[in-house]
């Protein structure tokens, strides 16, 4: 069975389709990343998955379990992080509480232990604290531990976002355009996060992405879209090299054949 | 300049940040509690004021501060406290022990109902929502004399706890002692929420309510909460209130109330427990400084006394507006870059501050 599973998923807002009849499934273990150009619906299908929007047809399921039928907070609680192409990280609070909030999905403790902070919440604290370092060290945030998320470069901003998704110990993690607006050096270094958190951390990674350097670097499998319909799938050599995309990315190939 | 050096987890866990804080918050603490021995009746009645409204403060804070959302319905929840606490002790026979929690409960609970029907507004319609509420519970006060005591009000009993009687006027060091109490167990309530798990979730659905969500955060379920504690502690304050004037009736606690605590943690600081203190300190002190300078002023210019109304709300509001223009932060804010100039010492660079853009989140509209 895999992991994530797309079963002929539309979404419709008003008239536009967003994403027509999606069937695809993510294995277990590998890095999958879905291109295409804007507006294709990539950002989209991630969207479905965090169960911000209701498909109006399709299943899907994640090891088995039926996404559609779970809220939006449910999704993390089975073990899905995710990042955003816009970043959204608690701007008011430091980088150490961002990644600490990544931990709610292990359970909250009862109001009173917090009001009276007894010794049990200081115990989980510290487990949660230990997580949070783990992925601290992973990302060579140290620098940033207590820095104010408003206080930080771009950059920067963007590594304690897949951190707050690494600390969240996942076992899907969703990486939404990563490498846009960082620089070379900083996108090699992704390349070894990547490959790291499959390897090491024993993530599936989901990541949709511009760069194809680091797309064929990485991935596995390459989902092409556009206009929210499966253009190619494969690896990256067998789609980049798909008749289909070369037209979806360069136009109609009469000419280009020369 | 001082090394922050940390060498365990609990260093970034614990209550203070190193005996040297430890010590101080203690000795205030001393000092506050000798306050009845080295004040007079006059001004222990100004700080058991002040710390009454610190405390309602706190409870707006965790709203606003912490949680992103503006109520400017407050001042309805000190209502509700302080009838819910004269009515159960007066009508119900109860004692002061029991119907001071059961009031908080009461207004807890008013506070997630309000919270429910208001679930999806943000920013400034959520302010209007509950300041329509609130000016709708002034009204219903009056519809129900027989409770209420209509316009006249309801009088407050006098405290006994285990046989000790506590009364504002007879007894003002006793009421002190029982304020600073409620208040101290609010604040260190208060200070350990914002360190658990519960304090980072409501300020991550402060900043981004979409991420929250995909952190696990119930938003929905989390703001009801956050409602419901927050009126729970205002709710207490507006029961001490009760015992403090004596009287309560439905113009105790009016719609400009709810901005005065409004305007109180905008300018002590949104989003820190100094700022609740603070911002009271300001409310409680402003009209005093006011009237000295007014009657300097006449006295000066030899005018007789003159009344000038509305010149404390102009005074306020004015205030509010230049915090928000050119101090976000507040009063504490002020102080804390005065700390930072001196802990950083000779090592302060005029840009420090530069990057913050920290004008209250609960604005953006989503």
């Amino acid at each position: 069975m895999s992991l994530l599973e797309f079963d002929n998923v539309t979404l419709r807002f008003g008239g536009v389709t967003a994403i027509d009849r999606l069937s695809f499934s993510v294995e277990e273990g590998e890095v999958f990343a879905i291109v295409g150009p804007n507006g294709a619906g990539k950002s989209t299908a991630f969207n479905l998955i965090s169960r911000l929007y209701d498909p109006a047809e399709g299943r899907i399921t994640f090891d088995g379990t039926d996404l559609l039928a779970r809220g939006p907070d449910a999704v993390a609680k089975l073990g899905i992080a995710r990042t955003f192409q816009n970043i959204e990280l608690f701007e008011q609070a430091t980088v150490l509480e961002n990644l600490l909030v990544g931990r709610h999905r292990f359970g909250a403790p009862s109001l009173l232990s917090e009001l009276l902070f007894l010794p049990s919440l200081r115990r989980s604290e510290r487990v949660h604290r230990e997580a949070v370092e783990r992925a601290i060290d992973f990302l060579n945030l140290q620098p940033y531990r207590h820095s104010r998320i408003s206080s930080l470069a771009y950059g920067v901003r963007k590594v304690v976002e897949l951190a707050r998704a690494v600390a969240m110990e996942p076992r899907l993690i969703m990486l939404d355009e990563p490498s846009s607006g960082l620089s070379p050096e900083e996108t090699q270094d992704l390349v070894f996060w990547v490959q790291d958190m499959r390897d090491h951390l024993g993530m599936t990674v989901i990541m949709v992405e511009h760069d194809m350097h680091l797309v064929s670097t990485v991935s596995d499998r390459v989902l092409a879209l556009a206009d929210g319909r499966q253009l190619a799938l494969g690896t990256p050599p067998e789609v980049q090299s798909h008749p289909k995309v070369i037209e979806a990315y360069l136009g109609a190939d009469e000419d280009a054949a020369a | 300049m001082r090394i922050h050096f940390r060498t365990s987890y609990d260093r970034d866990i614990d209550l203070f940040d190193g005996p040297g804080q430890r010590i101080l918050y203690a000795l205030f603490l001393c000092a506050l509690v000798a306050m009845p021995v080295l004040l007079g009746p006059y001004l222990l009645g100004e700080l058991t004021s002040l710390l009454i409204w610190a405390m309602a403060g706190l409870g707006l804070m965790l709203l606003v501060g912490q949680t992103g959302q503006i109520s400017l319905g407050h001042a309805a929840f000190m209502a509700l406290g302080a009838y819910a606490v004269v009515l159960l002790e007066d009508r119900a026979g109860l004692p002061f022990l029991v119907a001071f929690p059961l009031a908080g409960l009461i207004c807890a609970g008013a506070g997630i109902l309000l919270a429910l029907p208001t679930m999806k507004l943000r920013g400034i319609y959520l302010a209007i929502a509950t300041m329509a509420v609130a000016i709708m519970f002034e009204d219903i006060l009056l519809l129900f004399p027989g409770l209420t005591g209509g316009a006249a009000g309801v009088f407050a009993p006098t405290i006994t706890i285990l046989g000790v009687e506590i009364d504002r006027y007879v007894s003002p060091g006793r009421f002190y002692w029982l304020v600073l109490l409620c208040t101290v167990l609010a604040t260190l309530g208060y200070r350990n929420l914002l360190r658990s798990p519960r304090g980072r979730a409501f300020a991550a659905i402060r900043d981004s309510q979409v991420s929250a969500s995909a952190m696990g955060i119930r938003v929905a379920r989390y703001r009801a909460m956050a409602f419901g504690i927050s009126t729970f502690v205002t709710g207490l304050a507006g029961a001490l209130m009760a015992h403090f004037t004596g009287i309560v009736s439905f113009e105790t606690f009016t719609i400009i109330t709810s901005i005065m605590l409004l305007m109180q943690i905008v300018v002590g600081g949104l989003g820190s427990i100094h700022g609740a203190f603070i911002g009271a300190a300001v409310i409680v002190l402003l009209p005093q400084v006011v009237s000295a300078a007014r009657s300097g002023v006449t006295d000066m210019l030899g005018l007789g006394s003159i009344a000038i109304p509305g010149l404390d709300s102009a005074l306020f509001g004015a205030c509010m507006i230049l915090f928000i223009l050119f101090e976000p932060r507040g009063i504490y804010g002020i102080w804390l870059k005065v700390y930072t100039w001196i802990d950083l010492l000779p090592l302060y660079r005029r840009d420090t501050f530069k990057r913050q853009t920290s004008y209250a989140k609960s604005e953006r509209v989503h």
